[in-house]
């Protein structure tokens, strides 16, 4: 019931306002959906909490702790996307950067894209999976193409291609685990992709396949991740399309990506016995980390520069997840949880510093501190959280990677602290020249939704000082899962 | 029913003309012509599948086998002739990059496909077990041209090569995945021809042509 309201709703909601988005009050119903697949999200958490993991309808949805935290997750940012895309979308129409049909199109593909999200989490069989991240790149080329400009067609064609390569390649690592799978389970009543079922016979599964479908599955799911050097798509792709969309896809379908890796991660290494999965998954993440550092220091786009960040700190969980363990697995579920909402609420307030600004370029914005302070406050606390200062939560998060590293692969941790050490340079001399400064920039003509933003990074801040024991057990509980 | 050892060498046959259009698409110049060959490879995975189901009896194949011809040998190569019509592409061809060296490089990578396919092939106990090798080189060959290709319709045409590829593969490895995937597939499939057609237009309306070359703006610097 739960779990039909948490997908009813998105998938509703895109019909509705693909009917009517053309309305004043659109972005008003955007909200509300949102706020109802939240709501859901909310109802299926306490549910689990309550009675444990559960299978529904015939095993086809499997709910456990590790990924209903990323369904909570995901349905909240959905709802703060949504607070804070409607001012921002009515400002952009109102600068005529957007029409009318445009922000149809915006609303009805951003409910789907929700409803991709969620089904991609709670479906228990792989190859749904597959589908729905497919079915999410889909959703979101549009989204990234909307301002119709070269640019933005380009970074949307770009994406395409390359996600879409990218998936095909893990369609093809899923074939090889339904073949791996068929010798085991059979395939009658096509159980062999649920994922419960393979992961009891895991064991079993022939090795030298697996570990060539795992090898497809990370390149593929990986592309998604934007993991180096398959990450060419993902600057892009942020810095053309609207910034909600941004936000939603550095928030959540990296996010999602990962947990597709993991979940193929699971498999493998009860099929193998040997690090394969693990070191393949470090080394792509040490990659994606040094490399996405240094090429920060090249940019020049606000967004672009962020989008950069997103490949460091998703190279940093994924580098986690392969070391595997309980810490290492508990601080990498932490960093994607405090990374989706400190990355959403900076891109929350880049998305009005650029549309006061009038422009994505750094050197150009100045002295926000002065013209607005709360968008000059929120982006140099976000940014502050996103470097990993103390107390916000990004620290605790790294703090535990980095020990975990120098206690099991020392020869890691220089590169580790290279990494984050280059990447602080770089943000944090950029965002303080657009902080303070001087500036004569004028007001915007819709009121900034800055409450999501000072919402999520109090969240961060709490995760960074408190983690409530609840939520902790909870992590521990899906970090025990992963193994 | 025939017998195993006679549809083995039919599904055999299919795969060798997979792979042998694959080749002739990597070769060929002309965009229209590019369409009937994918059409053509539609049509061998169609026979392909049916063979398979006819002398496995796996019915739920046969369902496949229609999917196949629905999408792939009839809806998608006509969407792709209407769009071309409309864009006023039918006539043009594009200049290949060295053909003589994509095409070794066509074989080497059917060679390293076959390499890495062959442990697995030598698990499989169904009667297709020697095909896994050619599926994964015909996925690798429609990713070669998409690399050397500049042209959007083009590239598009590599995409769903590359799908056939991976269509051949689960039949020949397993028999065909579960229905709810397979049909999931092939929306996206569909969903995604449909969202590249509007795209062709808006590529046309910001360049003025379907040349990719233009589009390199956001190289990183």
């Amino acid at each position: 019931m739960e779990l039909l309201l948490l997908l009813g709703l998105p998938l509703l909601g895109s019909l509705l306002l693909a009917l009517i988005g053309r309305r004043e009050w659109a972005p008003e119903a955007n909200v509300l959906m949102s706020a109802g697949t939240f709501a859901a999200g909310v109802w299926l958490t306490a549910h689990v909490i309550a009675h444990g993991p559960m299978l529904v309808w015939h095993e086809q949805f499997f709910i456990d702790p590790f990924n209903v935290f990323l369904v909570i997750l995901t349905s909240f940012i959905g709802l703060t996307t949504s607070l804070f895309s409607r001012p921002y979308l009515r400002t952009e129409e109102h600068h005529g950067r957007l029409n009318r049909r445009q922000l149809r199109l915006y609303h009805s593909m951003f409910q789907l894209f929700m409803f991709t999200m969620l089904l991609a989490l709670t479906t228990n069989n792989m190859g749904i999976l597959w589908v729905a991240m497919e079915a999410a790149t889909l959703t979101t080329v549009l989204l990234v193409s909307l301002y119709r400009t070269p640019a933005s067609i380009e970074a949307a064609w770009k994406y395409f291609i390359l996600c879409g390569v990218g998936l095909a390649q893990a369609l093809f690592g899923t074939i090889l685990l339904y073949f791996a799978a068929e010798k085991v389970l059979g395939n009658a009543g096509s159980t062999a992709l649920l994922w419960t079922h393979l992961n009891e016979v895991k064991g079993q599964l022939e090795p030298t396949v697996l570990s060539l479908a795992f090898v497809f599955m990370l390149v593929g799911y990986g592309t998604k991740v934007g993991l180096a050097p398959l990450h060419n798509w993902l600057p892009d792709a942020h810095a053309e399309g609207p910034t909600p969309v941004s936000a939603v896809l550095s928030g959540l379908l990296l996010n999602v990506a990962l947990y597709a890796v993991v979940r193929c991660k699971v498999l493998v290494e009860g099929s193998v016995r040997s690090d394969l999965a693990g070191n393949l998954m470090m080394g792509f993440g040490l990659l994606s980390l040094l490399l996405a550092a240094f090429l920060l220091w090249r940019q020049k786009d606000i967004k672009r520069l962020f989008a950069y960040s997103s490949i460091e700190h998703m190279g940093l969980a994924t580098f986690a997840f392969g070391m595997g363990g309980p810490v290492a697995n508990f601080a990498a579920l932490l960093h994607m949880t405090v990374h989706s909402l400190t990355k959403s609420s900076l891109f929350f307030t880049v998305g009005h510093a650029t549309q006061k600004a009038g422009t994505q370029v750094m050197d150009k914005i100045r002295g926000l501190i002065t013209s607005n302070p709360t968008v000059g406050w929120g982006l140099m606390l976000g940014t502050l959280a996103i470097l990993g200062m103390p107390p916000f939560g990004v620290f605790t998060s790294e703090f535990l990677i980095l020990i975990t590293a120098m206690r099991e692969h020392p020869w890691a941790t220089p590169i580790l602290l290279l990494g984050l050490g280059v990447a602080f340079g770089a943000i944090f001399s950029r965002v303080q020249a657009m902080v303070f400064g001087e500036t004569s920039l004028p007001r915007l003509p819709h009121p900034p939704a800055l409450v999501p933003v000072f919402a999520q990074l109090a969240l961060v801040l709490m995760l960074g000082l408190y983690i409530p024991p609840h939520l902790a057990d909870w992590y521990r509980e899906a970090a025990r899962l992963i193994g | 029913m025939p017998t195993l050892a006679f549809s083995s060498q039919l599904i055999n046959l299919c795969a060798a003309l997979l792979l042998l259009l694959s080749f002739a698409m990597l070769a060929q110049r002309r965009v229209l012509t590019l369409v009937d060959l994918f059409a053509m490879q539609g049509g061998t995975l169609f026979v392909s599948i049916i063979v398979v189901a006819w002398s496995t009896g796996q019915p739920h194949l046969y369902y496949s086998a229609a999917l196949t011809l629905i999408l792939k040998v009839i809806l998608l190569p006509l969407i792709l002739h209407h769009l071309i019509r409309r864009l006023g592409a039918q006539w043009e061809s594009e200049t290949l990059l060295n053909t003589p060296i994509t095409m070794l490089a066509g074989l080497l990578l059917v060679i390293f496909a076959f390499t890495l396919a062959q442990p697995i092939s030598q698990l499989a106990n169904t009667v297709t077990r020697g095909t896994l090798g050619i599926a994964l080189a015909v996925v690798m060959l429609a990713f070669l041209m998409m690399i050397t290709r500049r042209k959007a319709v083009t590239q598009v045409i590599g995409f769903l090569a590359m799908e056939n590829g991976l269509f051949f593969a689960a039949t020949s490895a397993t028999y065909g995945m579960p229905m709810v995937v397979e049909l999931g597939v092939a929306l996206d499939v569909l969903v995604s021809m449909v969202i590249l057609g509007i795209f062709f237009f808006h590529i046309r309306e910001q360049f003025d042509s379907l040349d990719l070359h233009n589009m390199e703006s956001l190289k990183e610097d």
